[in-house]
């Protein structure tokens, strides 16, 4: 056994040996550095990319999406604890991250047909990004978010009373923080809300999902008292 | 000595301009502060210098026809024509999820008296009758009482 186990392991040095000779040792040591260059250089490439500073070197992110960001919480707060753009819009884990990058190079192609690049096209084309938005956060369970709450360690005796209570019934009844916190940290695109004309904004099925359960009896129930209430007034 | 009276009125005038003209010299524009105590151009930041108060349970009313206190923070609560952040939790179609007080009926008559399906554009922004409450101490005294009905 062993010195079949020998055998084997002799003949594939010996191979190897013949396939280095085949392309030459200095080849060989050219491609193991160039490797680790591209690695290293491909991981500065990703941290550089993973900068707020890098995502507003864009005039199409900093003159909308950033300013409003300027005024909220996770902008400035009490702690000085920030949640900066790739926080919220990168994930973290190697292999959604590169996937989203490369999505993200659909930007760059955006950026040179310049479908954002006045206020007004922003907001013509500003429900659609949100849009993707939200459908991308809800696909990971808001995932990002939990990246820094851990609402496991939610303290309800030290959150307010409407959060507390919200909370406990909403994450209980499978719903997930975009569900509710849409417009956290941009202002939001039009939403219907039927005050006044019409206004073409995110539908209300859209703006509050209905929760997905198994029997869809539930899910159902509250749309059909909705009905009810609107006859009622 | 004696001056007449045509030589010293023309030294008084040529005098008074002299001076008037120097002032203007030295000082173009004039001082005016700002009801804010700062430069026209300075960005001051007197958003944050008052807290809200913790959420609670509605606030009992004074008078029969007062716009409720708000009795939790607006923080970042924008009203927009694109949104209205309060009419997400308010409204007749939300409230029952979110345990808010539903908007009273009042609030959907427009000012001709006509009955809409929803608040009326001058009920839009809520923050014209209800107000928060921050730890702000009045800035006079005043002898305010709750009206007699609600004792
Ligand atoms: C090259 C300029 C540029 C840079 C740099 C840039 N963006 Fe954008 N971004 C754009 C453009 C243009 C669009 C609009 C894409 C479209 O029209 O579909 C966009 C769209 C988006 C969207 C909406 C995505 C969607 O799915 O519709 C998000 C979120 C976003 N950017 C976040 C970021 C973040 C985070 C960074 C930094 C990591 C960043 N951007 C850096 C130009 C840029
Ligand atoms: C980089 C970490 C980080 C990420 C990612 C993050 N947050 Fe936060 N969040 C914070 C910090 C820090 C605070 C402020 C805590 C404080 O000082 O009170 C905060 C505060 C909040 C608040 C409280 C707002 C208020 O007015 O009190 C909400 C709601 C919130 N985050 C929701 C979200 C949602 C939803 C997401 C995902 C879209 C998210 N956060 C992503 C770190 C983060
Ligand atoms: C069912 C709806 C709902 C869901 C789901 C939800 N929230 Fe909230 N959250 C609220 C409401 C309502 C408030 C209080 C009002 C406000 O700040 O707008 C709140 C407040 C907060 C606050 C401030 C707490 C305080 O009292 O100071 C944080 C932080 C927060 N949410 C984070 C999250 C995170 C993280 C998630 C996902 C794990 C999440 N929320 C999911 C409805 C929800
Ligand atoms: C706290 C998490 C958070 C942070 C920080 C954050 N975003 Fe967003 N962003 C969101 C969410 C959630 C949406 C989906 C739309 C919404 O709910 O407002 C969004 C939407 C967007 C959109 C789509 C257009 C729109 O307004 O809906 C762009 C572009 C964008 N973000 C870019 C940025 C850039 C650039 C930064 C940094 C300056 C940034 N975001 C910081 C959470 C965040
Ligand atoms: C996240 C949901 C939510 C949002 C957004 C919200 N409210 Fe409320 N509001 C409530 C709840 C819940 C109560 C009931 C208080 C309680 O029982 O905790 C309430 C109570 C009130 C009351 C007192 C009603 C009474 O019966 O005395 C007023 C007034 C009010 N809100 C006004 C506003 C205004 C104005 C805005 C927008 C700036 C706003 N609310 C945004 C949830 C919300
Ligand atoms: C022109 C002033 C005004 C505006 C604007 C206004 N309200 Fe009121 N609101 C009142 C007054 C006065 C009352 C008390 C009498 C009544 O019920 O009409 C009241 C009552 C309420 C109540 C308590 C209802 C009850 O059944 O006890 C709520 C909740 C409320 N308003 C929410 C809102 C919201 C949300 C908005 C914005 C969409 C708003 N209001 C805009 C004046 C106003």
């Amino acid at each position: 056994m062993t010195s079949a186990d020998n055998k084997d392991k002799q003949s594939l040095y010996k191979r190897l040996l013949a396939r280095v000779m085949a392309i030459g040792p200095l080849t060989v040591v050219g491609l193991f550095v160039a490797g680790i260059l591209f690695w290293g250089g491909f991981n500065t490439a990703m941290e550089w990319t993973n900068r707020e500073q890098f995502c507003i070197s864009c005039h199409e992110m900093k003159d909308n999406v950033y300013q409003e960001y300027r005024n909220t919480i996770h902008y400035s707060n009490r702690s000085g604890v920030r949640a900066t753009c790739p926080d919220c819009h990168v994930p973290k884990e190697w292999v959604p991250k590169i996937i989203r990058k490369i999505q993200a190079s659909n930007e760059v192609l955006h950026k040179i047909l310049g479908s954002i690049d006045t206020p007004e096209k922003f907001n013509a084309k500003r429900l659609e990004l949100a849009e993707h938005e939200w459908a991308r956060m809800k696909r990971t369970d808001s995932r990002e978010c939990r990246n820094c709450h851990n609402f496991e360690y939610f303290d309800y005796a030290e959150q307010g009373r409407r959060s507390a209570r919200m909370h406990q019934e909403g994450l209980n009844g499978g719903k997930t923080c975009i569900d509710c916190h849409k417009g956290i940290a941009h202002h939001l695109p039009a939403v219907e809300q039927s005050i006044g004309a019409e206004k073409n904004g995110a539908a209300p099925e859209i703006f509050h999902p209905p929760v997905e359960k198994p029997e869809g009896a539930a899910a159902q129930a509250p749309a059909k008292s909705e009905e009810g209430e609107k006859q009622e007034k | 000595m004696k001056l007449s009276l045509p030589l010293l009125t023309a030294v008084l005038a040529s005098l008074l301009a002299a001076v008037s003209l120097s002032a203007s010299a030295a000082d173009p524009k004039p001082v005016v502060e700002s009801l804010r105590h700062a430069d026209i151009k300075a960005e001051v930041n007197e958003g944050d210098i008052y807290k809200y108060e913790k959420d609670r349970e509605p606030i009992p009313r004074e008078y029969v026809q007062q716009p409720p206190l708000i009795p939790h923070t607006i923080a970042n609560y924008n009203i927009t024509k694109e949104f209205n952040k309060c009419m997400d939790c308010h409204s007749w179609t939300r409230y029952k999820e979110t345990g808010a007080t539903k908007v009273s009926l009042t609030h959907f008559k427009d000012r001709d008296g006509k009955e809409l399906s929803n608040i009326s554009p001058r009920r839009y922004f809520c923050t014209q009758c209800h107000v928060p409450q921050t730890n702000a101490k009045p800035l006079v005294g005043n002898t305010f009482k709750r009206a007699q009905g609600l004792n």
